[in-house]
């Protein structure tokens, strides 16, 4: 079985409702042209107090969770601004995956576009994963398979739906554009139809834009 | 030929193939850009020498980080902003994209100067680096937010790989009370459905309320609908849109105009057409809502009171109360802010700071609160002055500032200290989201004037005449 097949490692709880793309990465650590450095931001103010010090009882502190590789998150994970920094902080952080009973839709998408695993289980069975989580005193270990979807956890195994399109992604690390760019001609046949039928939408912007009078123009 | 929903009608106009049952590559009319969501896909285009497919139906705009401090000259001095600004005035420069840049006399939000200009007509497909792109459903456009992976995958193809949403239909019965604006009404509509009431689901507004509103009533409500979790929000196009939309789209000929007009008489639901999900709410229920906690959906009517944290909310009710600095059961009438807030996509239009004006006429901030507006646009500004609102505001003792995102998301130097408690006319209270420790009240324009005159949260009906 590849590597790429499985992800297996140390879950942390995070046991928060509707966590958004805000928390997940503030705003000071959006101000990069690329896309280094985010590590540093994940989930700030959870890890760091007012004054920059370490929150020694937030979980991804404990040096037990060193290492994490899986978060076992609320409803609605990623809910808010479609900041892609979101995603990959938590890759540069470390985290493969993520087991909510639901995703903020520009999240998930963000997410599985960058190789993350968002992975949608029933809140029911959330629940148990996190309650074991937060009772066991050493980190809870979980393997998932991205073949089979399924999910190891203590004496559980469950299963999980992605699209097969995204599961191709996970496994292959399909280049998307490179794949639409296969349609080329089709994608400029359909926009040529497309401007016939409706010639006021081709080059909507350019032409917008250069129509414009700007207000300082207007006396003169 | 079976129904179909206007936001069907919609993605098969769109459509340029269907990969499978889920997913299909669809046709992205006007794709819109920031400056901090978009340079890792550009980077990401450099990298492989691919190139932008359509610029012309590409445009740009400097929103996030820019300054809103009244020079004539703004100058971005966060160093990593600025190059965040030059960096997209080069990428915009080098494959032929317009751009309205930091000095740029029209310069705005995104979603406030592309429909200001014309650029948003019916039946377009729209996206843009933002989830609040939403908005544009006010004008029977589907408009989604997208990832930077995806404006790159935009950028090379002018298409989406775009997964396909279920239908959701919300009906508004009856008429909006005096007093309350369509920001009541979708914060009322939160707060019933959730914050993932509308997850997975393109909304579609209909009904009497709906008719009744102006069309930047309209983007209000649209724009919003992304904060109960919504795919998109439509309103299949009425007169009063097209009226809109053919006031400010000069380049559209009158040749076209009928064969538009023609078009966008299909852009409605068939009558039979199924929705997977349908809520109707009543106009009349509607009051002055405000947000009590960090999520939009904590939202209860002025006149009430921080709910009691039991039953299976528990736990969110008092981890948003601990950050709110909020006790249960008091009432919300009262409480004292520091800050007002008046701008941002949701609320920065002209119709937001004419009702600003109204209530604050003739009025004073109170002492001790600071109170800014940030316009939407340029034009917003410009239009705002030459009807004498600028003045009022200033009059009143309100900051009048160079527009932008501003302190809707605190990402440039507005931004505010732990502690502050800010009634705001924005779309978003997560914890930290005007700046770290600072506690931000949803509500409308309005009620956001009513705090800043009487430096508490106000309920607006209350202040005699000047009622929106």
């Amino acid at each position: 079985m590849s590597d790429s097949q499985l992800i297996i490692g140390k879950a942390a709880p995070l046991d928060i409702a509707n966590l958004d793309t805000d928390q997940i990465m503030p705003k000071q650590f959006l101000r990069g042209i690329d896309k280094k450095g985010l590590d540093k931001g994940v989930l700030w103010d959870l890890r760091f107090d007012g004054e920059g010090q370490i929150r020694p009882e937030f979980v991804l502190n404990k040096s037990e969770y060193a290492d994490t590789k899986i978060l076992i998150a609320g409803p609605n994970f990623g809910c808010g601004s479609s900041r892609e920094h979101a995603v990959w902080g938590l890759q540069q952080f470390g985290i493969k995956a993520v087991i909510a009973s639901s995703f903020g839709e520009i999240f998930y998408s963000n997410a599985m576009n960058n190789g993350l695993l968002a992975v949608i289980l029933p809140q029911k069975d959330v629940d148990e994963i996190m309650h074991q989580s937060c009772d066991n005193s050493i980190p809870l270990n979980i393997e998932i398979n991205l073949s089979t979807l399924d999910i190891h956890v203590s004496n559980m195994t469950l299963s999980f739906n992605i699209s097969d399109r995204h599961q191709r992604m996970l496994l292959e690390g399909l280049d998307m554009i490179g794949a639409s760019l296969k349609f080329e001609e089709d994608i400029t046949a359909f926009a040529h139809r497309h401007w016939d039928q409706q010639p006021w939408v081709r080059d909507v912007a350019a032409r917008t834009k250069l129509n414009l009078i700007l207000p300082g123009e207007k006396t003169n | 030929m079976k129904s179909k929903t206007l936001y069907r009608k919609l993605v098969e106009s769109h459509t340029v193939a269907v990969l499978d049952a889920q997913n299909v590559l669809l046709f992205c009319d006007l794709h819109l850009m920031n400056e901090y969501t978009s340079p890792q896909a550009f980077a990401g285009l450099h990298e492989l020498e691919r190139k932008v497919a359509m610029p012309g139906q590409n445009i740009a705009t400097v929103s996030h980080i820019i300054p809103t401090n009244p020079d004539a000259h703004r100058v971005i001095k966060d160093p990593s902003s600025a190059l965040q600004a030059s960096n997209l005035k080069r990428n915009c420069e080098r494959h032929g994209i317009p751009l309205f840049d930091t000095n740029d006399e029209l310069q705005g939000i995104e979603h406030i100067i592309a429909p200001e200009h014309g650029m948003i007509r019916p039946g377009m497909v729209v996206i843009c680096g933002d989830s609040h792109t939403t908005t544009y459903g006010a004008l029977g456009a589907l408009g989604f937010g997208i990832g930077t992976s995806e404006v790159e995958h935009v950028l090379a193809t002018q298409t989406l790989v775009y997964r396909l949403a279920q239908d959701m239909h919300i009906r508004i019965d009856g008429k909006l009370p005096v007093g309350t604006t369509s920001k009541d009404l979708i914060l009322m509509i939160i707060s019933r459905i959730g914050a993932q009431g509308a997850r997975g689901f393109v909304v579609e507004f209909s009904g009497s309320a709906i008719d009744d509103l102006s069309i930047e009533a309209r983007f209000t409500l649209c724009n919003m609908a992304v904060e109960a979790g919504a795919r998109g929000a439509l309103i299949a196009p009425d007169e009063k849109a097209i009226e809109y939309v053919f006031a400010r789209a000069s380049d559209i000929t009158e040749e076209q105009r009928e064969d538009a007009l023609k078009y966008w008489a299909t852009l409605r639901s068939d009558v039979d057409a199924e929705f997977d999900m349908e809520y109707i709410f009543d106009a009349q229920e509607v009051v002055p809502y405000v947000t009590w906690g960090t999520s939009p959906d904590q939202a209860i009517p002025v006149t009430g009171r921080v709910p009691i944290a039991d039953g299976p909310q528990s736990v969110s009710i008092q981890k948003a109360m601990d950050y709110t600095g909020l006790e249960e059961g008091i009432p919300l009438e009262g409480i004292a802010v520091q800050h007002v807030f008046i701008g941002s996509c949701t609320n920065g239009r002209i119709e937001d700071l004419r009702e600003v004006a109204t209530v604050v006429k003739d009025r004073q901030v109170q002492s001790g609160v600071r109170a800014m507006v940030v316009p939407g646009s340029g034009a917003v500004r410009d239009q705002a002055e030459s009807e004498g609102i600028a003045q009022i505001l200033i009059d009143a003792g309100f900051e009048w500032r160079k527009p932008g995102c501003s302190m809707c998301l605190a990402m440039n130097d507005d931004v505010l200290e732990p502690g502050i408690r800010c009634a705001s006319s924005t779309n978003r209270n997560f914890e930290g989201r005007q700046g770290r420790g600072a506690i931000t009240h949803l509500m409308s324009p309005a009620m956001a004037a009513a705090a800043a005159v009487t430096g508490h949260i106000t309920d607006v009906r209350n202040l005699g005449d000047n009622n929106v």
